[in-house]
């Protein structure tokens, strides 16, 4: 690890100052920038962290129905807290890494890296999620834009993330077997006005919608409805736990499982 | 009626207290007054030529004491090979050097290039990054079968070729082998691979050394299961140093595996750098550094042929096996894929014809060496396999076949050189058959099927060779080390007693098993005796712990030792007792004279050792006796292991639902230590069946190189196991009827679990013959769809 500053402000606005350093970077819970510092891939100036900051963390429900997370909320308190309001997310948080890391792993940080194979980008695209920003609103169709690359400008932090809730939804994993982040995983939500499917883990491009399933799911809205659908290998991604075809196929099967799951 | 202390008994881990209250001491939490650190820069190309390291503007850094290039070690020995293998055309094997830092050329990912030592890791991380490295980059060896071509490029430029050696063992007449196979009423043919591995024990290497200007004596810590053997080939081949001056001492080692057998560069380098900063110097191993510095295991490509009469009794075996030794010679790397590996050839069956061809290549990647089974696996899988699928092709029973096959007249000599003292194979199978309730198979696979899984039934057979030996044999073989162990049985004045032994335990439990042996001799309390290990100082001239040899060579030794104190103590008593020594029994501590009611306490013997008032003249004071013990022979346990599989067919997941072993270990001093040896062997044996795979691409670059990519089995990958070794044909040449038990699991465990992978596709109609290790959800997906 190279040497940096450590800051841990209270208020948003002291962490969005604190952030405006050169090369001054945002520390969530440390499960992804940690073992990069330490690796010597990263050399921020100053880490500020965000944990200090009572206003980001926490689920709440508000008055249109819809679930906020704080973006300092750890897994783990998403697990726990969201499992009445938002049952589907809070298991989604619930798979993530194990004990520890859903301890100190925050929804913010995950959202932030976008790892091509994270759960919460599948999570907050599929629910079509709104990314609240100290600054702005993103919606989740424009903030996901490749590996790990978002909307983000420097410096700017998540402060919470809005789901509307549906009607039923269902994350279904398949574990790679080493990191056992998603070596597939899909989530599929289901709204009065339509389904939303989002893919994690298999696209060369980092997580995505498959557009596809969901006209065949808003046409009919049962397994079989997937049956004839194919999704085209040629990019996604190929390496040692799993070739292009296989996750082209296991995206099929895991639709498939969450659609059953929400029937 | 289970015991409940001595030899039978499961008396509980007495060094569990500490390692899980987190009182152990691991080098890692030695730390010597002044320590230096260092870090290691390393290659992070596969092949190249180094023009030049220039460490001007490192020197300068801020805390660095000294940095180092291979020049520094240009007059000193490289490390060391522990086994010169000869070639089927009776040449010796091409040994290369193996500098501590490298010379010329960089040789795998990791290779170590130049170290700087620090006052700080930080410092020396910071000051290896101003090495100013020239290296021209070169095309990677990583083929084995393109590695062995004329004309391919050389790993070592002053070598004639990449093959190490070309060896052969069994029916040396390939004429006859081949009307053999030309005879056979049926022939199998597989080609597999051994996955390559990591042994990744929780516990990194680290060593720190120590050098003492005013004695000029040496003192390593380090992580090794033989602190002595590292000794020895540290100073007589590498740095020259003299034996008594150096100490070595391998304290708690949180795991082996192998992986810490062997001598390594760090080791050495951190001794030499002792000396030369003239401050004690440190090296604790990243899990990074491990994974592209500790020696891997496995690595095989073979081709495996049996031959069979009409009757399917097994006629003729022929195997050519491509063996990666990797970049250098590890420690005993030469051994694994010959001597520990073709001599296992034979397994469990009659076959009364055997040959066994092995190349073994040097490659662009990290050194190959033991790892848990260290060549029986290897030879184990590809038996198994192909006696497996020799059963589908010819759709016989597998088991049936098996039987049929199997040795039942001991001692029984194999054609591949080595005999069989004992066993009782059937008698282990209808064990297993009975443990695992193969009977009930059938209803299991309806209700996997009833839920969309399809089930499946892997059997196999193993034997293994353990506690290698004799010393006199495998020196004509090729060993350059004794393969005895020593004892010395140290009888304190008020009766306890100190076992100071060669063996080391970093896992294995000697701390318990061990005293259990002494009390149980004596008939005194296992917590009267104690273990000392790992430490050069303490211990007799001992060769560590490896081939599952601790109990079987060195328990065998201290046996020995504790019969001399016993005699000795006999001498003693019969004095006290004004009794003939001939008429002296030991019982439940008590001597006592033959037919009388006259005797006198354990301690009140030794007290008389050590206080020898009233004492037989003739007789020496003290108590203290030292055995070294050289085994006639090998020991052979063996066994048969159930697995069964549920695999999903929609994704090609596997999942273990079921694990039996029956092993036939001979006599069993701790059961429940025993029992825990063989859950973690077959857990080992899962991990490399299912999940792990140490990769490179064809540049060479590692691509499995953290836990991110490598896939360690974990609890939830494992099932609840099924564990018999009541099946027990005592080894007939050691005073404990011991055979070792260590790495079995490990064994006998990838074969059955890819059989039962096999037999699940093939119940459900996939014609699928082979899929190589990992079995990955990918990897069955992939063959039940080609
Ligand atoms: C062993 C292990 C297993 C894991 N398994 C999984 C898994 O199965 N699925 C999965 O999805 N993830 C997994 N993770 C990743 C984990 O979820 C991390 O918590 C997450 O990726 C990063 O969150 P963090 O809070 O730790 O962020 P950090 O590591 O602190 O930061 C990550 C990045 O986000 C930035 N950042 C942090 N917070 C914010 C914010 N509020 N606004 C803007 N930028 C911010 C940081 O500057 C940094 O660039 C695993 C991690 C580990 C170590």
């Amino acid at each position: 690890m190279y040497n940096f500053e450590f800051e841990k402000p209270s208020t948003i606005a002291d962490a969005v100052a604190a952030l405006g350093a050169e090369d001054a970077q945002a520390l969530g819970g440390g499960q992804t920038l940690i073992p990069t510092l330490k690796q010597r891939l990263a050399a921020p100036s100053a880490l500020v962290s965000l944990s200090g900051i009572a206003e980001m963390k926490g689920v709440c429900v508000d008055d249109d129905g819809s679930v906020s997370i704080g973006g300092a909320t750890t897994h783990a308190t998403v697990e726990a807290e969201a499992a009445d309001s938002y049952p589907a997310m809070a298991a989604l948080a619930g798979q993530i890494g194990d004990p520890a890391v859903r301890n100190r792993g925050t929804i913010g940080g995950s959202v932030a890296n976008n790892d091509p194979a994270a759960c919460y980008p599948a999570g907050v695209l599929g629910s079509g999620a709104t990314i609240i920003t100290n600054s702005r609103q993103i919606g989740a169709d424009d903030f996901f834009e490749g590996l790990f690359t978002t909307a983000l400008e420097e410096g700017e932090i998540i402060t919470s993330i809005r789901f509307p809730v549906p009607q039923a939804a269902s994350y279904q994993k398949f574990l790679q077997p080493a990191s056992r982040f998603a070596l597939v995983g899909v989530y599929l939500a289901r709204f009065a006005d339509g389904v939303r499917v989002a893919v994690t883990g298999a696209s060369e491009d980092g997580v995505f919608r498959w557009s596809e399933a969901e006209e065949a799911l808003n046409k009919e809205f049962r397994p079989d409805a997937l049956m004839d659908l194919r999704i085209n290998p040629a990019n996604m991604i190929g390496d040692l736990h799993g070739s292009k075809d296989y996750r082209a196929h296991l995206v099929g099967v895991m639709t498939k499982r969450a659609v059953e799951a929400c029937m | 009626m289970p015991k409940d202390s001595g030899i039978g008994a499961s008396s509980k881990r007495r060094e569990d207290v500490r390692f899980l209250t987190g009182a152990g001491n691991y080098t890692d939490d030695i730390n010597a007054a002044g320590q230096a650190y260092v870090y290691f820069l390393r290659s992070d190309i596969a092949h190249g030529r180094i023009n030049s390291v220039d460490t001007s503007a490192a020197e300068g850094m801020p805390g660095v004491v000294k940095v180092f290039t291979g020049k520094d070690f240009e007059g000193v020995g490289g490390m060391p090979c522990g086994w010169e293998v000869t070639d089927k055309h009776g040449a010796p094997m091409q040994e290369p050097p193996h500098p501590i830092l490298a010379q010329g050329k960089v040789r795998h990912v990791g290779d170590p290039i130049a170290a700087v030592v620090a006052d700080s890791l930080e410092q020396a991380r910071d000051a290896a990054e101003a090495i100013d490295l020239d290296i021209e980059e070169l095309p990677a060896v990583m083929d084995m079968k393109a590695a062995a071509q004329d004309g391919a490029t050389l790993v070592h430029d002053d070598l004639k070729n990449n093959i190490c050696y070309d060896w052969q063992l069994g029916e040396a007449d390939d004429a006859k082998v081949n009307e053999v196979f030309a005879n056979a009423a049926h022939v199998t043919t597989l080609d597999l691979v051994n996955n390559r591995l990591v042994a990744n024990p929780m516990e990194p290497r680290v060593a720190v050394a120590e050098y003492n200007r005013g004695t000029e004596e040496y003192t390593l810590y380090t992580t090794s299961q033989n602190p002595h053997v590292i000794r020895l080939l540290m100073c007589a081949f590498v740095l020259g140093l003299p034996e008594h001056k150096v100490r070595v001492v391998a304290p708690d080692v949180g795991g082996g595996f192998g992986t810490k057998i062997f001598h390594y560069a760090e080791e050495a380098f951190c001794t030499f750098a002792a000396k030369a900063c003239n401050r004690p110097v440190k090296w604790s191993a990243s899990r990074s550094e491990a994974f592209m510095s500790d020696a891997h295991g496995r690595d095989h490509v073979s081709k495996i042929e049996l031959a069979l009469d009409a009757d399917n009794n097994f006629v003729g075996l022929r195997t050519n096996t491509y063996a990666n030794l990797g970049a250098y010679l590890s420690t005993f790397s030469s051994s694994v894929p010959t001597w520990l590996h073709g001599t296992l050839m034979a397994g469990n069956y009659t076959t009364p014809v055997i040959q066994v061809n092995v190349k073994a290549m040097f490659t662009n990647t990290v050194p190959v060496d033991a790892y848990r089974g260290a060549g029986r696996p290897e030879a184990t899988y590809q038996i198994e396999r192909v006696v497996d699928k020799a059963a589908r092709e010819l759709g016989v029973d597998p088991i049936a076949l098996r039987r049929q096959n199997f040795v039942t007249q001991f001692p029984y000599d194999t054609p591949v050189a080595l005999t069989y003292d004992t066993g009782d194979y059937n008698g282990t199978m209808d064990k297993l058959e009975t443990a695992a309730d193969l009977a009930g198979f059938a209803a299991r696979r309806a209700e996997s099927e009833a839920s969309g899984k399809l089930r499946g039934l892997g059997i196999n057979c193993y034997i293994e060779a353990c506690g290698i030996a004799p010393s006199n044999i495998v020196g004509m073989l090729g060993a350059r080390a004794g393969l005895y162990d020593a004892a010395t049985v140290r009888v304190n004045a008020t009766g306890s007693i100190s076992v100071m032994v060669g063996a080391h335990s970093h896992g294995q439990g000697h701390e318990t098993a061990f005293p259990q042996v002494v009390a149980d001799m004596i008939g005194i309390d296992e917590s009267m005796v104690e273990i000392v290990h790992g430490d050069t100082s303490k211990i007799p001239f001992g060769m560590g712990t490896y081939g599952s040899r601790s109990l079987a060579v060195c328990g065998s030794a201290m046996v020995k030792a504790t019969e001399k104190v016993i005699e000795k103590a006999k001498k003693i008593a019969a004095h006290l007792l004004e009794a003939s020594e001939a008429d002296i029994e030991l019982k439940d501590g008590q001597f006592s004279v033959a037919g009388t009611d006259k005797s006198v306490a354990w301690g009140d013997v030794t007290l008389t050792a050590y206080v020898p008032h009233n004492y037989p003249l003739e007789v020496e004071p003290g108590l203290e006796e030292t055995a070294f013990y050289d085994p006639a022979n090998f020991t052979f346990p063996a066994g048969a292991y159930a697995c069964e599989v549920e695999v999903d067919p929609e994704t090609g997941q596997v999942s273990i639902e079921k694990f039996t072993a029956a092993d036939d270990f001979g006599n069993i001093v701790n059961p429940m230590i025993v029992d825990g040896q063989v859950h973690g062997g077959i857990g080992q044996g899962i991990g490399q069946a299912l999940l792990e795979n140490c990769a490179y691409d064809e540049n060479g670059q590692l691509l499995s190189a953290s836990f991110m990519d490598y896939a360690m089995p974990r609890a939830d990958d494992v099932p609840f196991y099924g564990v018999d070794h009541s099946s027990q044909t005592p080894c007939t040449h050691n005073p404990l009827g011991v055979k070792g038990c260590g790495e079995a699991g490990a064994i006998g465990s990838p074969p059955a679990v890819v059989n039962a992978v096999l037999d699940a596709l093939n119940s459900g109609g996939k014609a699928v013959d082979h899929i190589d290790m990992p079995v990955s959800p990918s990897r069955v997906w992939a063959a039940m769809n080609s």
